[in-house]
């Protein structure tokens, strides 16, 4: 009997959301106590801050120039290596419950195995004899109760009335929306009258518990639990509501009261951050195409940062719940326990709600956790280097007690400050492609030695000499746009060389096969 | 106004693929869809002249009308009609000869709301690997090309 794994994940979630990392609204003893007793790594980047791009990564620990998942609306090919495959070869039963997305959302063509699995009631899908993705089981969800995902379907043929009780997602045009609610009239946000134990959250963690009561005392298990939440729309339970008052919140310290001041921020980055802002440019189809960022108020900041500490609040108590249920089973001493999300959330830093091309910490600086299981005896750590997603496919196989896969592309997260150079953990690189009707934008990001340099490729706005590089010890809030300062001239040109040196050559573009 | 296109070169006569893709009735032989249903010459459906209904996997049904059968030219073109979401649509799918024995088989689509071409963008790439498939596995599987060299291309009209 081997070490079991549990791989959580929520969606668009920032580093600083939780306790652990210096959150202080949200609580989440549940997860803040994962790391105490693990490996808390505070410099963990995604390796795209969007979702599908993000977790083809998670899956394949592979770089995005190597799978190809360039951007939301390309699959991950079917064939594409997975390591729920490499453990399912090892004897582990494996599980994804809650929100895939390895291919697009919206396809009423019904392509793609995700949302047939759902529209068919079915739970596992075999291509040439082999499991999609090396998954036993995948229940979906995403976030609300439209679409063709698992969670839909219980909710419609369970609870009818509650799937007009989210906030509609798509407007008439298919655009994300941009229409106000809650008391601030603030974009996505609203009021959702659905009882909690209806809500998504809770359904994961419930279908979650309910596989693993389908497995025999002494297997071994890959179960990867996929919370949607806390990505808008910020529509949790009102029920919940009551947790935090918006009004009692501080403004993000990364939003500049005085507009002038907060423009002047914007205006020293590359220009696609202040078109955004200024309603002229939006570069992808997951940032509401007829929202103007500068509209947005401090009120409007506060009651989103209040929803989605609510939201969080609701999954750290579904992860305790989650671990109680191990502990009950008896598997406690052999679970290790790996917490994460795909990427942050701008959550008004800069005066920017939602996500794009924008390689910051708002949106690069994820949660990642690691708590080995107590029977492997690996004392608690907190790591500063740099790492990144593109290393998960490789611990977990060495969890399992496999050899690194040849199809992943980065060691093993290490455990120790002494591992971080053994195990090559120096620098964490991000990407950026995005094509929307003619709009192109191309970032390439290197985090190292306490910097983050992003070179902005030729595109539709930038002509290859825009980019950023921020001190992140003198300039945590990544306010002070240093590229083009000759002092940095030579550290800027060491770092990209670094970076270059360091990412795979990029497969063809595959074509984009649906918004998202 | 989104306007998507998508092309592949099929090793076969273009008359041979203009059979199928010039066939309104044999959509589902080649797109991924669930069921077409046209207007029949002999009157055996209740469907006026023209008009075809589509149906995809999710259950939802377009209603269509046929604009343009071109057998000389080898073009057809249709229009998504009555429906809630659509403001304006226009397919296009082009058979175009390139020698005796190879074409080039060319689907656009220009359509309002716009995200729904990304849509049909993705379908239709299917549809031409499909088609890709169906001609290129009667011939010998030395074949020199790939149906992965699908080519595509997007924009939306005023952008540039």
């Amino acid at each position: 009997m081997g070490r079991k794994i549990l791989f959580i994940t929520t969606d668009q979630q920032r580093f600083d959301a939780l306790g652990c990392n210096g959150g202080l609204v949200a609580r989440t003893p549940n997860i803040d106590r994962l790391a105490a007793d693990g490996i808390n790594y505070r410099r963990a980047h995604p390796q795209s801050v969007v979702c599908m791009p993000s977790r083809s990564t998670m899956v394949t620990g592979q770089h995005v120039a190597t799978h190809g998942v360039w951007m939301n609306g390309v699959p991950l090919p079917t064939d594409a290596p997975s390591v729920a495959t490499t453990l399912k070869d090892a004897g582990y039963s494996t599980a994804l419950i809650g929100k895939a997305h390895f291919e697009p959302f919206l396809d009423p063509f019904l392509r793609f195995t995700e949302n047939r699995l759902a529209a068919t009631g079915t739970f596992q899908e075999l291509h040439d004899g082999r499991l999609h993705r090396g998954f036993d089981h995948m229940e979906s969800a995403s976030h609300g109760a439209t679409g063709s995902f698992h969670y839909a379907q219980w909710i419609l043929h369970n609870h009818p009335e509650a799937a007009a009780m989210y906030y509609r997602v798509l407007d008439m045009e298919l655009q994300v929306s941009a229409a106000g609610g809650g008391e601030t009239f603030a974009p996505q946000a609203h009021d959702n009258p659905i009882p909690r134990e209806w809500y998504h959250t809770d359904w994961v963690v419930d279908r979650a518990i309910a596989w693993l009561d389908t497995l025999s005392p002494d297997a071994d298990w890959f179960c990867w639990v996929s919370f949607p939440d806390p990505h808008h729309p910020w529509d949790p339970p009102s029920s919940e509501r009551h947790r935090v008052d918006w009004r009692d919140l501080d403004l993000p310290d990364a939003y500049r009261v005085d507009a002038a001041s907060r423009e002047a921020v914007l205006d020293g980055k590359p220009r696609h951050w202040r078109m955004w802002y200024d309603g002229q440019f939006v570069s992808n189809y997951e940032a509401p195409a007829r929202w103007v960022p500068s509209t947005l108020t401090p009120d409007q900041i506060r009651e989103v940062n209040a929803l989605t500490h609510i939201e969080n609040e609701l999954i750290d108590e579904g992860v305790g719940r989650l671990l109680g249920h191990i502990e009950r089973r008896g598997w406690g001493e052999d679970t290790d326990i790996v917490y994460s999300t795909d990427h942050g959330e701008l959550q008004g830093d800069y005066g920017l709600l939602f996500k794009g091309p924008y390689h910051v910490d708002s949106l690069m600086r994820v949660p990642l956790i690691w708590k080995p299981a107590p029977s492997a005896g690996i004392a608690p750590a907190v790591i500063d280097a740099p790492v990144g997603h593109v290393s998960l496919a490789s611990t977990f196989s060495h969890i399992a007690g496999l050899a690194q896969p040849e199809y992943t592309q980065a060691s093993r997260l290490p455990v120790s400050e002494s591992e971080v150079r053994t195990l090559g953990h120096e620098r964490v690189l991000t990407e950026w492609d995005s094509v929307l009707f003619g709009k192109i934008v191309r970032l390439r990001t290197i985090c190292r030695d306490g910097w983050i340099a992003t070179a902005c490729l030729p595109g539709t706005v930038h002509d290859g000499t825009e980019g950023e590089l921020y001190d992140l010890a003198n300039d945590p809030l990544q306010e002070f746009n240093l590229w083009n300062e000759p002092t940095h001239a030579a550290l800027r040109s060491d770092l990209l060389a670094d970076m270059w040196d360091s990412l795979p050559v990029s497969v063809a573009h595959r074509p984009v096969d649906a918004p998202v | 106004m989104g306007t998507v296109r998508r092309h592949i070169f099929i090793d076969a006569p273009a008359d041979k693929v203009w059979e199928l893709v010039g066939d309104p009735s044999r959509l589902d032989d080649w797109f991924p869809i669930t069921g077409c249903e046209v207007a029949r010459d002999d009157g055996s459906t209740d469907l006026p002249p023209n008009q075809r209904w589509i149906t995809l996997a999710s259950g939802l049904r377009f209603e269509e009308r046929i604009v343009t059968l071109d057998h000389d030219l080898r073009r057809f073109q249709y229009s998504i009609i009555n429906n809630p979401i659509v403001k304006s649509h226009l397919g296009t799918v082009d058979v175009i000869a390139d020698g005796d024995n190879r074409c080039l088989v060319m689907y656009s689509t220009d359509l309002e709301p716009e995200v729904m071409a990304l849509v049909i963008a993705g379908a239709a790439g299917e549809g031409l690997r499909r088609l890709w498939d169906l001609f290129n596995n009667e011939r010998s599987a030395d074949t020199a090309s790939t149906a992965e060299n699908i080519g595509t291309t997007s924009s939306r009209m005023g952008d540039h």
